[in-house]
Protein backbone atom coordinates (compact mmCIF):
# COMPACT_ATOMS: atom_id res chain seq x y z
CA UNK A 1 0.00 0.00 0.00
CA UNK A 2 1.16 3.50 -0.76
CA UNK A 3 -0.32 6.92 0.02
CA UNK A 4 0.89 10.30 -1.18
CA UNK A 5 -1.31 13.31 -0.53
CA UNK A 6 -4.75 12.49 -1.91
CA UNK A 7 -3.57 9.47 -3.91
CA UNK A 8 -3.75 6.00 -2.45
CA UNK A 9 -3.17 2.45 -3.65
CA UNK A 10 -4.31 -0.10 -1.12
CA UNK A 11 -5.35 -3.71 -0.68
CA UNK A 12 -8.02 -2.67 1.83
CA UNK A 13 -11.67 -1.99 0.90
CA UNK A 14 -12.15 1.55 -0.43
CA UNK A 15 -14.33 3.98 1.50
CA UNK A 16 -15.85 6.46 -0.99
CA UNK A 17 -17.25 8.78 1.69
CA UNK A 18 -13.85 9.26 3.31
CA UNK A 19 -12.12 9.75 -0.05
CA UNK A 20 -14.79 12.22 -1.17
CA UNK A 21 -14.56 14.15 2.10
CA UNK A 22 -10.94 14.98 1.24
CA UNK A 23 -12.00 17.21 -1.68
CA UNK A 24 -14.94 18.96 -0.02
CA UNK A 25 -14.43 22.57 0.98
CA UNK A 26 -16.56 25.68 1.31
CA UNK A 27 -15.45 27.25 -1.97
CA UNK A 28 -16.52 24.21 -3.99
CA UNK A 29 -20.11 23.99 -5.18
CA UNK A 30 -19.80 20.64 -6.95
CA UNK A 31 -18.35 17.29 -5.99
CA UNK A 32 -18.27 14.40 -8.47
CA UNK A 33 -17.25 10.96 -7.25
CA UNK A 34 -16.76 8.11 -9.69
CA UNK A 35 -16.81 4.52 -8.42
CA UNK A 36 -15.38 1.78 -10.58
CA UNK A 37 -16.93 -1.51 -9.52
CA UNK A 38 -16.18 -5.07 -10.54
CA UNK A 39 -18.68 -6.43 -13.04
CA UNK A 40 -20.23 -9.90 -13.08
CA UNK A 41 -19.87 -10.40 -16.84
CA UNK A 42 -16.86 -9.87 -19.09
CA UNK A 43 -17.62 -10.30 -22.80
CA UNK A 44 -20.49 -12.63 -21.92
CA UNK A 45 -18.49 -14.78 -19.50
CA UNK A 46 -19.33 -14.97 -15.84
CA UNK A 47 -16.58 -13.56 -13.64
CA UNK A 48 -16.00 -15.16 -10.24
CA UNK A 49 -13.61 -12.56 -8.88
CA UNK A 50 -10.92 -10.09 -9.96
CA UNK A 51 -7.40 -9.47 -8.86
CA UNK A 52 -5.49 -6.24 -9.26
CA UNK A 53 -1.74 -5.86 -9.24
CA UNK A 54 0.10 -2.53 -9.19
CA UNK A 55 3.64 -1.29 -9.59
CA UNK A 56 2.85 0.91 -6.65
CA UNK A 57 5.58 3.55 -6.64
CA UNK A 58 5.20 4.24 -10.35
CA UNK A 59 1.41 4.03 -10.29
CA UNK A 60 1.32 6.60 -7.51
CA UNK A 61 3.67 8.88 -9.45
CA UNK A 62 1.67 8.53 -12.68
CA UNK A 63 -1.58 9.28 -10.85
CA UNK A 64 0.01 12.40 -9.36
CA UNK A 65 1.06 13.50 -12.86
CA UNK A 66 -2.48 12.99 -14.15
CA UNK A 67 -3.80 15.10 -11.26
CA UNK A 68 -1.40 17.91 -12.12
CA UNK A 69 -2.36 17.82 -15.81
CA UNK A 70 -6.06 17.76 -15.07
CA UNK A 71 -5.83 20.59 -12.56
CA UNK A 72 -4.08 22.76 -15.15
CA UNK A 73 -6.42 21.82 -18.00
CA UNK A 74 -9.76 21.97 -16.22
CA UNK A 75 -9.04 24.56 -13.58
CA UNK A 76 -10.04 22.26 -10.73
CA UNK A 77 -8.11 22.29 -7.47
CA UNK A 78 -9.25 19.27 -5.54
CA UNK A 79 -8.80 15.67 -6.67
CA UNK A 80 -8.58 12.45 -4.68
CA UNK A 81 -7.91 9.04 -6.21
CA UNK A 82 -7.83 5.61 -4.60
CA UNK A 83 -7.20 2.31 -6.37
CA UNK A 84 -7.59 -1.13 -4.90
CA UNK A 85 -5.15 -4.02 -5.30
CA UNK A 86 -5.41 -7.71 -4.52
CA UNK A 87 -8.59 -9.77 -4.68
CA UNK A 88 -11.75 -7.76 -5.34
CA UNK A 89 -15.03 -9.64 -5.29
CA UNK A 90 -17.86 -8.91 -7.73
CA UNK A 91 -19.75 -5.70 -7.01
CA UNK A 92 -16.97 -4.22 -4.89
CA UNK A 93 -15.25 -0.92 -5.56
CA UNK A 94 -11.89 -1.05 -7.33
CA UNK A 95 -11.48 2.66 -8.05
CA UNK A 96 -12.63 5.94 -6.50
CA UNK A 97 -12.03 9.29 -8.19
CA UNK A 98 -13.38 12.36 -6.41
CA UNK A 99 -13.19 15.82 -7.99
CA UNK A 100 -14.52 19.05 -6.54
CA UNK A 101 -14.78 22.45 -8.17
CA UNK A 102 -16.73 25.68 -7.73
CA UNK A 103 -19.12 24.64 -10.57
CA UNK A 104 -20.29 21.23 -11.75
CA UNK A 105 -19.20 21.17 -15.39
CA UNK A 106 -15.47 21.15 -14.69
CA UNK A 107 -15.85 18.51 -12.00
CA UNK A 108 -17.78 16.14 -14.32
CA UNK A 109 -15.36 16.61 -17.23
CA UNK A 110 -12.25 16.36 -15.09
CA UNK A 111 -13.45 13.20 -13.36
CA UNK A 112 -14.22 11.52 -16.69
CA UNK A 113 -10.85 12.45 -18.13
CA UNK A 114 -8.93 11.24 -15.08
CA UNK A 115 -10.42 7.77 -15.50
CA UNK A 116 -9.62 7.78 -19.24
CA UNK A 117 -5.97 8.67 -18.65
CA UNK A 118 -5.60 6.28 -15.74
CA UNK A 119 -6.55 3.41 -18.04
CA UNK A 120 -3.91 4.42 -20.59
CA UNK A 121 -0.75 4.92 -18.59
CA UNK A 122 -0.95 3.89 -14.93
CA UNK A 123 0.83 0.57 -14.25
CA UNK A 124 -2.03 -1.37 -12.69
CA UNK A 125 -3.29 -4.69 -14.03
CA UNK A 126 -6.57 -6.52 -13.73
CA UNK A 127 -6.96 -10.27 -13.87
CA UNK A 128 -10.37 -11.84 -14.38
CA UNK A 129 -11.10 -15.26 -12.90
CA UNK A 130 -13.82 -17.35 -14.50
CA UNK A 131 -15.24 -20.69 -13.44
CA UNK A 132 -12.95 -22.39 -15.97
CA UNK A 133 -9.85 -20.21 -16.12
CA UNK A 134 -8.46 -16.71 -15.91
CA UNK A 135 -6.97 -13.95 -18.04
CA UNK A 136 -5.14 -10.66 -17.69
CA UNK A 137 -7.25 -7.93 -19.25
CA UNK A 138 -5.68 -6.11 -22.25
CA UNK A 139 -2.35 -7.95 -22.57
CA UNK A 140 -1.23 -9.00 -26.04
CA UNK A 141 -4.42 -8.04 -27.79
CA UNK A 142 -3.41 -4.43 -28.32
CA UNK A 143 -0.21 -2.52 -28.84
CA UNK A 144 0.57 -0.77 -25.59
CA UNK A 145 2.20 2.60 -26.13
CA UNK A 146 2.03 4.66 -22.94
CA UNK A 147 4.48 7.25 -24.23
CA UNK A 148 2.25 7.90 -27.22
CA UNK A 149 -0.45 9.33 -24.95
CA UNK A 150 0.50 12.97 -24.79
CA UNK A 151 -2.36 15.18 -23.76
CA UNK B 1 35.70 -28.68 -25.63
CA UNK B 2 33.54 -26.41 -27.71
CA UNK B 3 32.46 -23.42 -25.73
CA UNK B 4 29.68 -21.20 -26.95
CA UNK B 5 30.25 -17.59 -26.06
CA UNK B 6 28.94 -14.86 -28.33
CA UNK B 7 30.46 -11.77 -26.73
CA UNK B 8 32.89 -11.22 -23.88
CA UNK B 9 32.27 -8.04 -21.92
CA UNK B 10 35.09 -6.36 -20.05
CA UNK B 11 32.88 -4.44 -17.66
CA UNK B 12 29.47 -5.99 -17.70
CA UNK B 13 26.65 -4.38 -15.73
CA UNK B 14 24.42 -6.51 -13.60
CA UNK B 15 20.88 -5.22 -13.77
CA UNK B 16 17.89 -6.36 -11.78
CA UNK B 17 14.63 -6.56 -13.70
CA UNK B 18 11.14 -6.82 -12.23
CA UNK B 19 8.23 -8.47 -13.99
CA UNK B 20 4.61 -7.63 -13.35
CA UNK B 21 1.28 -9.35 -14.00
CA UNK B 22 1.26 -11.23 -17.32
CA UNK B 23 5.04 -11.00 -17.70
CA UNK B 24 5.60 -12.25 -14.15
CA UNK B 25 3.47 -15.30 -14.88
CA UNK B 26 5.05 -15.99 -18.25
CA UNK B 27 8.57 -15.59 -16.87
CA UNK B 28 7.64 -17.77 -13.92
CA UNK B 29 9.31 -15.30 -11.57
CA UNK B 30 9.00 -11.70 -10.41
CA UNK B 31 12.66 -10.68 -10.74
CA UNK B 32 15.67 -11.60 -12.80
CA UNK B 33 19.27 -10.46 -13.12
CA UNK B 34 20.74 -9.82 -16.54
CA UNK B 35 24.27 -8.93 -17.58
CA UNK B 36 24.77 -6.28 -20.21
CA UNK B 37 27.78 -4.28 -21.39
CA UNK B 38 28.29 -0.76 -20.15
CA UNK B 39 26.36 1.75 -22.24
CA UNK B 40 23.67 -0.85 -22.94
CA UNK B 41 20.26 0.55 -23.86
CA UNK B 42 16.68 -0.40 -23.12
CA UNK B 43 16.57 -2.12 -26.53
CA UNK B 44 19.59 -4.25 -25.55
CA UNK B 45 17.89 -5.16 -22.31
CA UNK B 46 14.67 -6.18 -24.05
CA UNK B 47 16.65 -8.32 -26.50
CA UNK B 48 18.42 -10.09 -23.64
CA UNK B 49 15.23 -10.61 -21.65
CA UNK B 50 13.46 -12.00 -24.72
CA UNK B 51 16.39 -14.37 -25.25
CA UNK B 52 16.12 -15.59 -21.66
CA UNK B 53 12.31 -15.77 -21.68
CA UNK B 54 11.23 -16.48 -25.26
CA UNK B 55 7.55 -16.80 -24.36
CA UNK B 56 7.31 -13.45 -22.60
CA UNK B 57 5.57 -11.70 -25.51
CA UNK B 58 4.94 -12.50 -29.19
CA UNK B 59 7.66 -11.15 -31.53
CA UNK B 60 5.40 -8.42 -32.93
CA UNK B 61 4.47 -7.04 -29.53
CA UNK B 62 6.52 -4.17 -28.18
CA UNK B 63 7.70 -4.78 -24.61
CA UNK B 64 7.40 -1.56 -22.62
CA UNK B 65 10.09 -0.83 -20.04
CA UNK B 66 10.06 1.56 -17.11
CA UNK B 67 13.38 2.84 -15.77
CA UNK B 68 13.31 4.49 -12.34
CA UNK B 69 9.50 4.70 -12.43
CA UNK B 70 9.37 6.42 -15.83
CA UNK B 71 8.48 4.94 -19.22
CA UNK B 72 11.73 4.68 -21.16
CA UNK B 73 12.41 4.92 -24.88
CA UNK B 74 14.34 2.08 -26.51
CA UNK B 75 17.51 4.16 -26.93
CA UNK B 76 17.76 5.12 -23.26
CA UNK B 77 21.10 4.10 -21.74
CA UNK B 78 21.00 2.02 -18.60
CA UNK B 79 23.16 2.45 -15.54
CA UNK B 80 24.02 0.13 -12.67
CA UNK B 81 21.42 0.42 -9.93
CA UNK B 82 18.59 1.47 -12.25
CA UNK B 83 15.16 0.23 -11.20
CA UNK B 84 14.00 -1.62 -14.30
CA UNK B 85 10.50 -3.02 -14.71
CA UNK B 86 8.79 -4.65 -17.66
CA UNK B 87 5.29 -3.24 -18.02
CA UNK B 88 2.65 -5.30 -19.81
CA UNK B 89 -0.36 -3.44 -21.25
CA UNK B 90 -2.11 -1.77 -18.33
CA UNK B 91 -5.73 -2.40 -17.35
CA UNK B 92 -6.45 -0.48 -14.18
CA UNK B 93 -9.78 1.03 -13.25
Amino acid sequence: MIKAGMIEITDLPLEPEKITAQVCKDTNGAVVTFLGTTRLYSEGKKVVRLEYEAYESMACKKLAEICQEIKAEFGVEDIAIAHRTGVVDIGQISLVVAVASPHRKEAFLACHEIVNRLKETVPIWKKEFFEDGSRWVACDDHQFNPQGHKH
Amino acid sequence: MLRYCSVVYNNPMQLNVRFFALYRERAGRSTDTVQLPEEATVADLVREVRRRFPRLAPPGVNIVVAVNTEYASSDKKLRPGDEICLIPPVSGG
